[in-house]
């Protein structure tokens, strides 16, 4: 890539804008995963008779809802991660592109 | 190519017909519903080869189908690379003998899947043509760190291609009866055919069959225990309870791993292993931009959370039928017969006879063959495009990479069964755990490093790199599994079965010091070429694809 075209792109308040929306968001979602996760999987190392609590009379225990939880929410954050990043991020990826359409 | 498909079919049938021979040892009958569908399945997937091999023409054809693929298809095939034998037959059978235990190991193997769509997915997508040593080598040495991918993709491509081999040749003794080492060669030389053949296209979609097929098997299977327990997980809870021995610790983590070292560690490898496997980060390259890359992931991510959904039922199923009176037929001498992999598959035959058994063992079969069909292509390419077109012979034509892929596919098949058969007793899920452990610390540190640090520098990703990768392998020998149980000593050296929590944070340790202290003029340049690869892992601008197709 030429160091204009970087240079260019770099100092468009778009790119930064993109950037910086994305990474945002990436390291939000990806916080909320690793704190669920860690937080079970800490759970099981140091607590684990918390999850062996059953759920009113049955023997269901909490731990079943709880791996239920994990799975659902793990799909959610990557609907709505990809509902942005396809949508808004998209476009201003495209605007960038069209800025710049003279150098590429 | 036609001769070689009436080679397979010959033998396939004489394989059989060896089979038919002994199956008074294995003590069971010849599945004839199995067999119909296992041949169909192989004459379709052949006949997908076949079409296949007229589109595959260039490399770009032969690594990535030529970027052709939807985010839907991608996704499904993502998802058909993941659910292989281990989590399909390992899972569900570690469910049956221990429980809750089982479902720890699936929340797992899918929370990595989120992580590589906000931090990887699309950078992977802008900045990679044909492997991830693409990203990794962006701006740095090519030689170093292509041959560093290649040792990091082959080590765990090996291994995984090992715990497959020897899934696929249990499976076949046990329901067809036929000799493990037919049943092994067998594997081996379908996914020779499919993949020299048909490529990455061909790979693709008998993955995505595969996926299709295994879905709806497993669907339906748990579907028909929850129906004989009126839909309620409850009542299958309480007969699961009644009729395993260890009775209500199967619904917690109970005996789940004693030490709090070894939980953390397993967690992370099969966290961040997954963005470092092989055969699953090709397949980013073969949809046509970001966007799709993205999809890709949503889907994968949203099949894979509900195999793991009906994996649980299926395997809590397996404890309630199995350990009944009437699963009784199932057990010789006290162990399931088979091996506990084959929890799942008993089952299927205890709810819907020797149809459905049928139907599933083929289905197992299916995701055995695309699975390796996968890794195969993943070994090549690391040979074929990282070591041989990148650094034995950069001028190589297009036919030369294709041809060198080829013969590569042909070595990495034969080494395949040679090692599937010497393996033969070596329990599976545990060399997949450390395919996962070695991807986790040998290609996962320098691909994430490479495209956010931009302090990363050729001595650093080198030395830091094969630092991880001799780490995470020196660790397993000297561990409990291997020291223990398989050399005999009397104490571990070290005291943890997984090592990844060490050897990661090892790794990255180690590219941080040595690219820190690099002071040289190439180490300067090399941080200097961060920002234009910066951009276009941003915004795709200047990436491969875009312009091919």
């Amino acid at each position: 890539m030429k160091e204009e075209l970087v240079d260019r792109i770099e100092s468009n308040p778009k790119y930064q804008e993109l950037v910086s929306k994305r990474t945002s968001l990436g390291l939000k979602l990806g916080a909320f995963v690793l704190i669920m996760f860690y937080t079970f999987i800490m759970t099981i190392a140091f607590n684990k008779e918390v999850l062996a609590t059953t759920i009113g009379d049955g023997v269901t225990t909490i731990a079943f809802p709880i791996a239920l939880a994990i799975l659902v929410l793990s799909f959610i954050t990557t609907l709505i991660y990809v509902k942005r990043a396809n949508g808004e991020f998209e476009d201003l990826t495209n605007e960038i592109k069209d800025d710049v359409k003279d150098l590429m | 190519m036609l001769k070689i498909l009436a080679l397979i079919s010959i033998v396939a049938l004489s394989a059989f017909a060896a089979g038919d021979a002994n199956f008074e040892a294995v003590k069971r009958e010849l599945n004839v519903p199995a067999i119909i569908m296992f041949l169909v399945f192989i004459a379709g997937t052949l006949g997908i080869t076949y079409w296949a091999a007229k589109k595959t023409k260039s490399a770009s054809d032969f690594y990535t189908a030529g970027g052709g693929i939807t985010g839907f298809q991608n996704g499904l095939a993502i998802a058909g690379d993941y659910m292989s034998a281990s989590a399909f037959l390992g899972v569900s059978g570690l469910i049956c003998v221990r429980g809750y235990v089982g479902v720890i190991y699936a929340v797992s193997f899918l929370v990595g899947w989120p992580i590589i769509l906000f931090f990887m997915a699309e950078k992977l997508r802008n900045l990679g043509k044909f492997t991830f040593a693409d990203i990794a080598a962006y701006r740095l040495g090519q030689k170093e760190i292509r041959t560093l991918a290649a040792f990091g993709s082959l080590a765990v491509v090996i291994l995984y291609l090992i715990a497959q081999m020897v899934g696929a040749g249990k499976l076949i003794q046990v329901l067809f009866g036929m000799e493990y080492e037919y049943a092994v060669f067998m594997v081996g030389a379908l996914m020779i055919v499919y993949v020299t053949f048909g490529g990455m296209l061909a790979t693709t979609w008998v993955q995505i069959i595969k996926a299709c097929l295994l879905l709806t098997g497993v669907s339906f299977m748990a579907i028909m225990v929850l129906y004989h327990f009126d839909f309620s997980f409850e009542a299958l809870a309480v007969q699961a309870v009644e009729n395993h021995t260890s009775a209500e610790s199967i619904l917690a983590p109970g005996g789940f791993i004693s030490d709090p070292i070894s939980a953390i560690s397993l967690g992370m490898a099969l966290m961040l292993g997954t963005a470092g496997l092989p055969h699953v980060l090709m397949r980013f390259f073969t949809v046509g931009n970001a966007k799709e890359a993205r999809k890709s992931v949503v889907y994968a991510t949203g099949f894979v959370g509900y195999f793991w959904i009906i994996i649980t039922i299926v395997g809590f199923g397996a404890i309630a039928f199995l350990n009944s009176a009437d699963g009784a037929q199932y057990f010789v001498d006290g162990k399931l017969f088979g091996g506990n992999n084959m929890a799942s598959i008993h089952l299927s035959h205890m709810l819907g006879g020797n149809a459905f058994l049928g139907f599933i063992s083929a289905v197992a079969f299916a995701t055995i063959l695309a699975v390796v069909s996968g890794l195969t292509l993943a070994g090549a390419s690391a040979i074929s495009h990282d070591i041989y077109a990148n650094v034995i012979n950069p001028n190589a034509t297009d036919e030369q990479v294709v041809k060198i892929s080829k013969i590569t596919v042909i070595i990495v098949g034969i080494v395949g069964v040679t090692l599937g058969i010497a393996f033969e007793q070596q329990n599976i899920a545990y060399m997949v755990g450390l395919a996962f452990g070695i991807a986790a610390s040998a290609n996962f540190p320098i691909l994430f490093l490479s495209i956010y640090w931009r302090g990363l520098t050729t001595r650093g990703a080198f030395i830091g790199g094969f630092i991880g990768l001799i780490t995470a392998v020196t660790l397993v020998i000297i561990g409990p599994i291997v020291w223990v149980s398989i050399l005999g000593n009397d104490e571990a050296i070290f005291p943890y079965k997984h090592p990844a929590l060490f050897s990661v944070t090892i790794a990255f340790i180690g590219i941080w010091f040595f690219s820190k202290t690099d002071n040289s003029q190439r180490g300067k340049d090399e941080k200097e070429m961060f920002r234009a690869q910066n951009v276009r892992a941003n915004t795709g601008i200047g990436s491969a694809g875009a312009v091919d197709h």
